[in-house]
């Protein structure tokens, strides 16, 4: 049985009753069905095909649904180098994806431009939109990006759900009031 | 030799337009004095010498000297098996030629992106547009005095560029006589 977890169950005390708190809830499925968006746009695309291929295989944490549809994702993991003619894209893109949303920039490229010191390259995606996770490497190993994602599950496992609907719900209120 | 004498045939049709075939390493080239009659040239390399392929078309930006563009047209011949280069040049002032699109439909890209990258027009293209960088970048970036960093733009709506650190890069190498001389190191376009 597991001791450490908030929503641990013990049905020899419990019987059919699950104790624990809508925040822990909530951000237990979210963090454990993190749909990517995959955004490959050079080599680190590769690996992350890797990824989602039965070897190194991510749908262990939930993850495997690649959504071709922003409207459909959650985390966007941008792999690869962000040129400046598809930074507009990636915006694009982004604004698209539903609240709330994380972005992993996998590799060199997408944190800092990498290698490229060039007039066409965005020198880092996190010029555009918030980056959660960086993963280091060029291009990074498969195991790099299912730590970049347990990394992020463990972000939303801590993130609060419910108070922070209660404060952007007080902050409507009395913005129309 | 094969592409000698087909580049023989060009020189008898046009005379004085076209330099005398040069070779080096078994390569042949010719020089077309006037930009203006690359059409013609070209239309003629391809229905009567054979050469039914434009392998490329490459643009040189020869800086600080007059004429600075230089635009190179690599031909080949697929059943004669054979290459042929001609070269010609342009004007600052003028940077403009004709399109050889009528001649094979390859070029409609490679006139695009020579377009894009040195801002060299191509007259009768009916599509010519940039092709890597996006619709209203103002700069062309593979002309000498642009630095490789790239220059601030901004144009709401549409994209953004800012210079990309070099740590005091570019480092390029330039031709030289001795290795040191080749060494790369940092040159800007005024030393």
């Amino acid at each position: 049985m597991q001791t450490k977890s908030e929503f641990g169950y013990n049905s020899k005390i419990e019987g059919d009753v699950v104790l624990t708190t809508v925040d822990a809830a909530l951000n237990w499925f979210r963090a454990n069905s993190v749909w990517p968006m995959p955004m490959g746009l050079a080599c680190c695309a590769i690996e992350l095909m890797a990824v989602g291929a039965s070897r190194f295989d991510i749908s262990r944490f939930g993850s495997e649904v690649m959504r071709f549809s922003p409207r459909q994702a959650d985390c966007m993991i941008v792999a690869g180098t962000v040129t400046y003619k598809m930074a507009a894209v990636l915006k694009r893109v982004y604004d698209q994806m539903p609240e709330p949303k994380w972005v992993i920039a996998m590799g060199a490229c997408a944190s800092t431009g990498g290698m490229y010191r060039s007039y066409a390259v965005l020198q880092g995606v996190d010029n555009i939109v918030p980056v959660d996770i960086y993963i280091s490497g060029c291009p990074p190993r498969p195991e790099a990006v299912l730590d970049a994602l347990i990394k992020i599950q463990k972000k939303i496992s801590t993130q609060p759900v419910i108070s922070k609907m209660n404060i952007v719900n007080q902050l409507t209120a009395s913005a129309t009031s | 030799m094969a592409a000698l004498e087909s580049a023989q045939k060009l020189k008898a049709k046009f005379g004085a337009l076209l330099s005398e075939p040069s070779e080096f390493r078994g390569e042949i080239s010719l020089t077309l004095a006037d930009a203006e009659q690359i059409f013609e040239v070209c239309s003629f390399a391809k229905h009567h010498a054979g050469f039914d392929y434009l392998v490329d078309i490459t643009s040189i930006d020869n800086y600080g000297a007059d004429p600075r563009w230089t635009l190179v047209y690599h031909l080949r011949s697929v059943k004669n098996n054979e290459e042929l280069r001609i070269s010609t040049s342009v004007s600052e002032e003028k940077s403009e030629l004709p399109s050889v699109l009528g001649v094979w439909r390859t070029v409609n890209w490679h006139e695009r992106e020579i377009y894009d990258m040195m801002g060299i027009r191509f007259a009768g293209h009916p599509d010519l547009r940039r092709i890597l960088m996006w619709e209203g970048y103002p700069y062309f970036p593979l002309r000498k005095d642009f630095p490789l960093a790239g220059k601030p733009t901004d144009l709401p709506g549409v994209a953004f560029t800012q210079p990309a650190p070099l740590e005091g890069g570019p480092f390029v190498t330039a031709p030289g006589p001795d290795a040191i001389s080749r060494e790369p190191r940092v040159r800007t376009p005024e030393n």
